[in-house]
């Protein structure tokens, strides 16, 4: 059971890697064509304040950014949720908003508040990964049977206990769905902004340098430490989704 | 019993305004239950059976007329009415248990908890869950699912039980089974009920009282009073009283479906 959950990712991990030091090997690459995993350790070895300092800052950036689209994104679902005018109204310009490729925003909001590297990053972040919670959280309200809400308003409960009670717990399972996504999308964000704002901050600034310099080892254990973080981001939304909406995760048996 | 009617539908008219206009549902209805009744509502599909039970639980008003619980006319919800839906709508997080309770944090209740438990335990008891306290819904199946669904509309001594098709998603064993536990629970329970059916025979095992609503716009077509006997069991189903009822609420049926003219059936 622990084997199969450990064990069986982490040969594929390792095969991975073989399979990459051939691919370089067989093909005779130099290092700034493609590094090989061989080249990472390096890579690490020479900057590993430099990869800590920065992995940080990435992270508390990603996750801030995020923490700001799910109270904001959580908001917006539940007014678009419980208003069909609402719902009608912002749906357009929600989605015209998410449609603007994110690219052409970054250089924008890096310009509009120059220097301002934190405030940048986590507005990124935020813009980014609002969008899937709360259209995750107006759908799950939305779509709420009616009985769950006659059960407790034939009581004379008010439409916040409704809320807490019920219409919340059962939109759990697709708010986590939604939160994988956007824990995704903010540490893109987050990357994008870190790489085109002028002397940045964070793993993208790391991953900028090793660019300027025609370090290619550097770069890819950039790549390699972003993946490390990302894995970990998205593996604690699926804890956290484990603890609070592990009831929807019918057991097989 | 009192002489006024604990349940009182007077002149009631509705009409929902819908996309494609207006759409009379309701038409001059009226209809009485009295204290400790067990009223069953039949009628042709979509004629406005669940909107009747909206009405007398009071999330939604009448345009004209009124609806009276105990003497007083529902304006709003009131924790007096227990209701239950042929989507059991169990909350999946929570314990068989916790589900029963839910009531209790909505109405005020001068039971503590220990007797809140005590109470929820001894009516999953009565229709036959003891030892399915703890498990999720998910793990019953569909007939133990509506059992707990009663047992949360009665958690909190409802005095009327709204019950909208409750027995309608099950197959014919498992819902004989629960007419037969509903016999029990009414034995213990002193509720008066309004249930709404698709099915003549559960109307007239546990009804004493059957209305046929009229196609939409709705109104009471016939009224038929059958001889309250307490527990039946399914064998008064098959004596030729019920099939001389069964007759006449099948031709009810077939009017108000407008595929037979209207003519006096044989009286009861
Ligand atoms: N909130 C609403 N807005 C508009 N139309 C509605 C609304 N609720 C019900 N209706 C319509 O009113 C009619 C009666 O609905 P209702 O649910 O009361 O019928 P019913 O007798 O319970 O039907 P069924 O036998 O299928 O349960 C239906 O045509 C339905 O589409
Ligand atoms: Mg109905």
């Amino acid at each position: 059971m622990s084997l199969q959950k450990i064990g069986v990712p982490l040969a594929a991990i390792v095969i991975f890697l073989i399979l990459w030091e051939l691919l370089v090997w067989a093909n005779g690459w130099p290092n700034y064509k493609m590094a090989s995993p061989s080249d990472l350790g390096p890579a690490f070895t020479r900057y590993w304040e430099l990869f800590f300092i920065y992995g940080w800052q990435t992270l508390w950036r990603t996750v801030a950014g995020l923490l700001l689209a799910i109270i904001f994104g959580t908001g917006l679902g539940m007014t678009m949720g419980f208003s069909r005018t609402l719902r009608d109204g912002l749906y357009p310009l929600l989605v015209g908003f998410n449609a603007i490729p994110k690219a052409t925003v970054v250089p924008i909001i890096a310009l509009m508040f120059v220097g301002a590297h934190d405030f940048n990053t986590v507005l990124i972040a935020f813009m980014i990964s609002f969008f899937p919670i709360a259209v995750s959280v107006s759908i799950g309200l939305s779509t709420l049977e009616p009985e769950y809400r006659d059960i407790l308003r034939s009581l004379g409960a008010s439409n916040l206990t409704i809320f807490w009670k019920i219409a919340l717990p059962k939109t759990l399972p697709e708010f986590f769905g939604a939160l994988k996504i956007a824990v995704t999308l903010a540490f893109i964000g987050t990357n994008l902004m870190e790489i085109v704002s002028p002397h940045g901050r964070g793993l993208g600034a790391l991953f900028d340098s090793g660019k300027t310099n025609s370090d290619y080892p550097l770069m890819f254990a950039v790549l390699i430490a972003l993946a490390v973080l990302g894995i970990i981001l998205y593996y604690i939304v699926v804890v956290l989704e484990k603890i609070f909406a592990g009831w929807a995760e019918r057991s097989p048996s | 019993m009192t002489d006024t009617p604990l349940i009182e539908i007077r002149d009631v008219s509705h009409t929902f305004h819908t996309e494609s206009g207006p759409l009379p549902v309701l038409d001059n209805l009226s209809l009485s239950v009295a204290d400790g009744g067990f009223c069953a509502v039949v009628g042709p599909s979509g004629c406005g059976k669940s909107t009747l039970t909206r009405l007398v639980a009071g999330l939604m008003k009448p345009d004209t007329g009124s609806v009276w619980l105990h003497g007083e006319q529902v304006r709003s919800p009131r924790a007096t009415v227990g209701m239950a839906f042929q989507n059991p709508v169990l909350l999946e997080w929570r314990s068989i248990l916790r589900n029963v309770l839910l009531p209790l944090e909505i109405v005020p209740t001068k039971l503590t908890r220990k007797q809140q438990e005590d109470r929820a335990r001894h009516l999953l008891t009565l229709v036959g869950l003891d030892g399915f306290e703890d498990k999720k819904p998910s793990e019953l199946s569909g007939g133990m699912r509506q059992r707990a669904s009663l047992c949360r509309a009665l958690i909190h001594q409802p005095e009327v039980l709204i019950l909208d098709e409750p027995f309608g998603a099950l197959d014919a064993f498992t819902r004989e089974d629960l007419w037969q536990t509903m016999h029990q629970v009414k034995a213990q329970e002193p509720f008066t009920s309004l249930l709404i059916t698709h099915d003549l025979r559960e109307a007239i095992f546990l009804a004493d009282q059957v209305v046929v609503l009229s196609g939409r716009p709705a109104t009471s077509q016939y009224v038929m009073n059958v001889p309250s006997t307490g527990p039946r069991d399914l064998e008064a189903l098959y004596t030729p009283d019920a099939a001389d009822r069964l007759a006449i609420l099948r031709h009810q049926i077939q009017v108000a479906q407008g595929r037979k003219p209207a003519r006096r059936e044989a009286a009861q």
